[in-house]
């Protein structure tokens, strides 16, 4: 899939891409948080055409009980994207794909959570892309982690999904659907803003060293960016108005 | 701005936000220590008292500590115990040594049944969660009649207020007997006009459990209680 497409032109002749961003400029983020009453705590993230809810349940007692873990809690994520959330219909239930992105949100989150705080218990995390343009996953962690932080799960950190990507031999930050079908590389980042550590790190295609830093490079500056959304949606819930 | 709460400095942080240097101060809850400045781990309002600086969560599940009054319901009965729901991750084990009448091996129903709430007390907690109560202690019983609301855990302490001023208010409001357990359950019984006006009473104060104006709040209730009689 990866660079096969020669005749699919990203890049305008006038260096932007093809939706007029510039090659480090981020699509728009919106975030709200506290959209699900019934949920302990929830966040809806629109990032470009992606829109994703995610709801937080717990901590509860793990059941079945050959998931509890005596020291720490489990985290239970259950990432899913709506049958209507692309052009071409998903068939509803699990498939390999959101099983890997499940697990491996699970495995990102799970390092940030302070899971030893509570032993035999498990945090549900539901996510549900309710629309889909590329970067899913990312926004879907982005989503999970103000959602955590509503429902007063200790954390160390807000953790931000961010994605850069290669686009005849650029690096971009955060691809659109054109550039993540047609383009070379796509490297989706689960980031820690304050400390500046990385909770989840994948990578499809070929980055050479330095396209791989300058890449990482976009992905921190767009999750201090991020983050800053982040903190404000849950500064918005809670200091103004009627709560 | 209607935010924060009584106090001198009150900062909402949000998890991983360094909130300042650790020298000489403890971390309390809410805030771990890191190369000498403390992380807020939890979304809350920042506080420091006795150089103890701490968050108080604007969302917490509820955590049994032993000593807690809490009201619970009764999940699941066994020949000997019973199970409680208090609101928790777990769930609440009663034994029938510890509860305030004579229960014969397998008479537990006769007592207790599912669906029936009691006032216990959190015996013992261990480090895996596990809870015992008792209902041998002053006042601990079953409690056959009224109603039982629901109160954010973090806000019990705001909605009770200095030793128990706001509570009792709302009891010489409503002239009904009110009792707050730990665990974010309230059980209100009176007339049921008392009973109608506290369970509004308690869902505002719930929703409006972290602002300052929660004393007008109450008294706006107040008079429109006085308005209605």
């Amino acid at each position: 899939m990866m660079g096969g497409y020669g005749d699919v032109q990203l890049l305008r002749d006038d260096g932007l891409r093809l939706d007029g961003r510039k090659i480090d400029e981020m699509r728009p983020v919106s975030i709200e948080a506290g959209v699900l009453p019934a949920a302990d705590g929830s966040a809806m993230v629109t990032h470009g055409l992606n829109v994703a809810v995610a709801a937080v349940y717990g901590p509860m007692e793990a059941h079945p009980r050959k998931i509890q873990r005596q020291d720490r809690a489990v985290i239970d994520v259950r990432y899913n994207m709506a049958p209507f959330s692309t052009s071409d219909r998903i068939r509803p239930g699990f498939n390999r794909r959101s099983r890997e992105i499940s697990k491996v949100t699970a495995e990102a989150l799970e390092s940030v959570v302070l899971v030893e705080r509570y032993p035999r218990s498990k945090i549900r995390v539901e996510i549900e892309i309710l629309a889909a343009e590329a970067g899913t996953r990312c926004v879907g962690i982005t989503a999970a982690a103000v959602a955590l932080a509503d429902a007063g799960i200790p954390m160390r950190d807000l953790i931000v999904g961010v994605a850069s990507g290669k686009v005849e031999d650029t690096v971009v930050l955060d691809l659109d659907k054109a550039e993540d079908n047609y383009g070379q590389a796509d490297l989706p980042v689960g980031i820690l803003p304050n400390t500046g550590e990385i909770a989840f790190l994948q990578m499809d295609g070929d980055l050479s060293p330095d396209e791989f830093n300058l890449a990482m490079e976009y992905n921190f500056k767009a999750a201090k960016e991020i983050h800053e959304i982040m903190v404000d949606a849950l500064r918005r819930r809670y200091e103004g108005g009627e709560v | 701005m209607s935010q924060g709460q009584s106090g001198a400095e009150q900062r909402l942080v949000t998890p991983g936000m360094a909130v300042g240097p650790s020298t000489g101060k403890r971390a309390g809850s809410g805030v771990v220590a890191a190369n000498d400045t403390f992380i807020a781990t939890q979304l809350g309002w920042l506080r420091e008292r006795n150089s103890t600086v701490s968050v108080d969560p604007i969302n917490a599940a509820y955590m049994p500590r032993s000593g807690d009054l809490v009201i619970g319901m009764v999940a699941e009965v066994r020949n000997n115990l019973w199970f409680m729901d208090i609101n928790g991750s777990f769930q609440g084990l009663l034994p029938m040594s510890l509860a305030p009448w004579k229960v014969e091996f397998g008479g537990a129903r006769q007592h207790m049944d599912v669906g029936d709430v009691v006032l216990a007390r959190v015996q013992e907690v261990d480090e895996c969660h596990n809870v015992v109560l008792t209902m041998k202690g002053v006042g601990l019983r079953r409690l056959n009649q009224g109603a039982v609301e629901r109160l954010p855990v973090q806000h019990i302490d705001r909605i009770r207020g200095e030793n128990n001023e706001r509570l009792q208010r709302l009891r010489d409001a409503c002239d009904c007997r009110i009792m707050v357990g730990e665990n974010g359950r309230v059980w209100i019984d009176g007339s049921p006009e008392g009973i109608r006006w506290a369970r509004k009473a308690v869902h505002a104060l719930a929703s409006s459990g972290h602002r300052t104006d929660i004393d007008e709040l109450l008294t706006t209730l107040e008079n429109e209680l006085k308005g209605d009689a």
